[in-house]
């Protein structure tokens, strides 16, 4: 399921993307694959979805709501986080998303009477493109995304019951031989900044060389860190995924526990991850997947080359 | 979940400034066209006064047809302005001969209560400007208006309020194609006229390089 919010014109019915605006655009049309607040009938069985927020910039906190009893807690079970499965299946309330996160969940509609309905809300309040304010609202006051119908027979279900499962994938141990480096993203008069530095075309102006990892213990740790004044950011590094070691020194959250691929910068915070630079040489970019940021240069390129360079700060 | 069609695949993904205006374009079977919709939300016809001092309408004169580059500055900014201006006196010369031919350069003041028509001709010749960059100025609730239309504000009041922290970036546009995009003003001469070259289409001659 790729959510995305998006705006169209009241006299056109025409979709509208605001060329204007720097900041980040937010929807008041609430797409799932492309429709407007869809429903699903189900089977009462159980269902596994990808979910994928496609933004443009709006950050998700996706909870089930039943409308009929705002107050009943739905729980369903956490899979994996952008690429990976997680070490174990979290049982959840929601799952939340920046642009471009991922999460494959599974949700059981057998406990669920027949002819039951549930929504898929995001209660995340979000009022301008900086970034949500983190507040929850309450169950049925966030934006309803799509609705599943549980009116379909009763059917087999050989699926495995998430609650059994008590091991997915490893985390990877973190590289020996590393090159620490920090990025600092800032916003300078509306621009945005990568340690002081903006972007140029050619990508030559905000640039390191990563080292390729080829005795298999090589690899570098990242410091993201976020002081631009309210603003969030979705960071995502290309060519290969990180492991996130800590956020503010404390270690990731549960469901942020493995290897991903896009970091959820908040306000005033420091991540620390590691990767390893695997399988190829060249050149790739880390970018903010707000997309309006990304459109506007928030961005570097990393060459990954057989030696690199140990610049702690690129 | 029915399999989504080619419009909506295209509607989810069309996330780029240019994707959305050619979108709004080849489906378009309303009455106002797209290219309405973009002069009504963004170009106030406001009457503004040029370095020259002539009176000149924002939109009739100054955008409609036109391949444009726009930023806010004023004379006496001690922040990011000097470097902005002595970045796009580069791009101008790149992109020598067209400005004022068909690509313009505004430079829009937001403190038009100092900057008079002659306070912005002394500032264009001390950066030494040349033909086809005019410098604006107006009526103060004008001007605001079109910072506002314009998006050079902050969603931050606070930072919104504080002029020696005012946008930085480089709009440019080709309204005939209804192509808008913005690169920081700070950015390498380079690096904007390249970004200009992107809405010079389908002539591909902007980029002076």
């Amino acid at each position: 399921m790729m959510f995305a919010d998006k705006v169209f014109d009241p006299r056109t019915g025409l979709l509208f993307f605001d060329l204007f605006n720097l900041d980040g655009i937010l929807g008041d049309k609430f797409l799932v694959n492309g429709k407007i607040q869809p429903f699903f009938q189900v089977h009462p069985r159980r269902y596994r979805f990808r979910w994928l927020n496609t933004g443009p910039s709006r950050f998700l906190e996706l909870f089930l709501t039943d409308p009929n009893n705002l107050s009943a807690h739905h729980p369903f079970w956490q899979i994996s986080h952008d690429g990976n499965l997680l070490p174990r299946p979290l049982l959840v309330e929601s799952v939340g998303m920046a642009v471009a996160e991922r999460s494959d969940v599974i949700i059981d509609f057998s406990q669920l009477p027949p002819g039951s309905s549930l929504f898929i809300e995001n209660r995340l309040e979000q009022k301008d493109g900086r970034g949500p304010t983190n507040r929850i609202l309450p169950a049925g006051q966030g934006n309803l995304l799509l609705r599943f119908d549980v009116v379909l027979p009763p059917v087999a279900d050989n699926s495995a019951d998430p609650a059994t499962i008590t091991h997915l994938l490893d985390v990877p141990a973190a590289p020996q031989n590393i090159v620490t480096r920090g990025f600092r993203f800032d916003r300078q008069n509306g621009m945005w900044a990568i340690n002081g530095r903006l972007m140029d075309d050619d990508c030559e102006t905000i640039r390191f060389r990563a080292r390729q990892n080829t005795t298999g213990n090589e690899g570098e740790i990242w410091t993201f860190v976020n002081k631009s004044g309210g603003w969030q950011h979705p960071i995502h590094p290309h060519f290969e995924e990180f492991v996130i070691l800590t956020r503010n020194g404390q270690p990731p959250p549960s469901f942020e526990v493995g290897r991903d691929d896009v970091a959820r910068l908040n306000f005033n915070e420091e991540i620390l991850l590691f990767r390893r630079h695997r399988d190829f040489l060249g050149r790739y970019p880390l970018h903010c997947h707000n997309v309006l940021h990304e459109d506007h240069a928030m961005m570097l390129r990393f060459d990954i080359e057989p030696v690199g360079d140990t610049n702690p700060t690129p | 979940m029915t399999r989504i069609s080619r419009r909506a695949f295209l509607a989810t993904y069309g996330m780029a400034p240019v994707a959305g205006a050619l979108l709004a374009r080849r489906w378009s079977n309303a009455t106002v066209s797209a290219r309405e919709v973009i002069r009504e939300r963004y170009f106030p016809n406001v009457v503004l006064r040029t370095h020259e001092n002539k009176k000149v309408r924002f939109y009739d004169d100054l955008i409609k047809n036109k391949i444009v580059t726009i930023n806010f500055m004023y004379a006496h900014c001690e922040g990011v302005c000097p470097r902005i201006t002595s970045n796009l006196v580069k791009v101008q010369k790149l992109l020598v001969p067209r400005v004022g031919r068909d690509i313009f350069m505004y430079s829009i003041t937001l403190k038009p209560e100092q900057d008079t028509p002659r306070a912005l001709k002394q500032y264009a010749r001390m950066h030494g400007t040349g033909p086809g960059w005019l410098f604006l100025t107006g009526n103060p609730g004008d001007i605001e208006l079109l910072r506002r239309k314009l998006g050079f504000t902050d969603p931050d009041p606070a930072v919104d309020r504080d002029k020696g922290n005012h946008i930085g970036n480089v709009r440019y546009g080709n309204e005939a194609l209804q192509l808008w995009g913005a690169c920081p003003g700070l950015a390498t001469a380079k690096s904007i006229a390249k970004s200009i070259s992107w809405v010079d289409w389908p002539k591909g001659e902007a980029s002076g390089s």
